[in-house]
């Protein structure tokens, strides 16, 4: 319901280091500026990348913040894959997933 | 006419961040080596400034106050607002030009109702560029904003305009200007299905920019391009604002869909300066 506020969240700490710090030290007093549902405030604090794509959060925008937490490339490709297999299809956005969840590169593939 | 070069170029920050995993290095290697031509003849130009059209992914615009257009009129920008080691790209400083590109801002203002900026945070849709093309971060960059992530976008034709107010202010200062648009063709970035290209489409798109084919060119719709060319196809508007600056024949130095960890066919081209 409130994706635009999730997305908010999840651009002011990819451009900013001060959010960056906040969300290390005192994560709920970060997502409390937010207005968020608690499904989305869970799947922050969880750093839940599949449910966070299924809920239609820009891939832009969660490819930074998964790169932030630092996640390898194809574990993210994977999680998003994951979501789609435990939350359903993508929610909202221009980010869906269009292929059947096949890897398309062969480096994926190996894994 | 103070244009000296125009050109275009993929961004895909898996170019620098994912370079260590390719297996088919020998395209790879093709790859770099055509953008540093680009480099070099960006260089051989004469130019004192670089103007960089991109596709930004929400470094600096949101959907709280988002420009259809957006020019950086700062001393001073940084980047990448990325991981350095996830896109294997050092955070850096790079100067800008203000003084030209406010008179070059004037100037578009004519015609386009552009924002401007002095902060910029550049992302990996201009640091990869820069790596390649201005690897000593010692050219000031002018960085230019097309939204291609939050629609409602602006139309083809709108971004068709934009290119020739680009054109007619680089060509009302003194100062030699290089212009280069970055940005995908069909691609499926941040997505499962990332690594997807449509070759025979990305083809026919950059035979018709080649050919400056501005009837084919504006002919896209977003609905068509996101069905054969995914949401990373919008961002053929950076090629096409480019291409209309440049009004002259374009040069394809270089496209593969042979590298799909990169997750975008790989582009370098030049057009000819004229008009």
């Amino acid at each position: 319901m409130s994706l635009y506020h999730l997305q908010k969240f999840l651009y002011e700490l990819n451009r900013d280091d001060s959010v960056k710090e906040k969300f290390h030290k005192d994560l709920d007093a970060l997502i409390s500026q937010f207005e968020l549902s608690t499904e989305e405030s869970n799947a922050l604090r969880e750093g839940d990348i599949g449910l966070l794509y299924v809920l239609g959060v820009n891939g832009q925008i969660l490819m930074h913040f998964a790169a932030l937490l630092g996640i390898e490339w194809f574990d993210y490709l994977e999680m998003m894959r994951e979501g789609i297999n435990k939350y359903g299809p993508v929610r909202d956005g221009v980010y869906a997933m269009t292929g059947g969840g096949e890897s398309f590169a062969e480096e994926g593939k190996e894994r | 006419m103070s244009l000296v070069y125009a050109g275009v170029l993929s961004h895909a920050p898996g170019i620098t961040g994912r370079a260590d995993l390719v297996k088919n290095t020998e395209k790879r290697d093709e790859f770099y080596a055509a953008l540093d031509k680009q480099r070099q003849e960006i260089e051989d130009s004469g130019a004192e400034a670089l103007i960089v059209i991109a596709a930004e992914h929400f470094a600096n615009f949101f959907m709280n106050n988002m420009p259809a257009y957006c020019i950086g009129i700062g001393d001073q920008y940084e980047g990448p607002i990325e991981d350095p080691a996830w896109l294997k790209i050092d955070k850096t400083k790079v100067p800008g030009a203000p003084n030209l590109a406010t008179r070059l801002t004037k100037e578009v203002m004519k015609t386009v109702d552009t924002a401007y900026a002095e902060e910029w945070k550049f992302d990996h849709g201009i640091m990869v560029p820069l790596n390649f093309l201005t690897p000593r971060y010692d050219m000031p960059i002018i960085p230019v904003n097309i939204n291609c992530q939050g629609p409602p976008l602006t139309p083809l034709n709108r971004a068709w305009e934009f290119g020739e107010a680009l054109r007619r202010a680089c060509d009302s200062v003194s100062e030699k200007v290089a212009l280069v648009g970055t940005g995908g063709i069909s691609h499926w970035p941040a997505t499962p299905d990332s690594g997807k290209i449509n070759e025979p489409w990305d083809r026919e798109f950059l035979d018709s920019l080649m050919n400056q084919d501005k009837e084919a060119l504006l002919r896209y719709t977003d609905e068509e391009t996101y069905q054969e060319a995914g949401q990373g196809g919008f961002e053929i508007r950076t090629y096409i604002t480019a291409a209309a600056a440049a009004k002259g024949q374009g040069d394809l130095q270089f496209y593969t869909g042979e590298l799909p960890i990169f997750a975008v066919g790989c582009t370098v081209a030049k057009f000819s300066i004229s008009g």
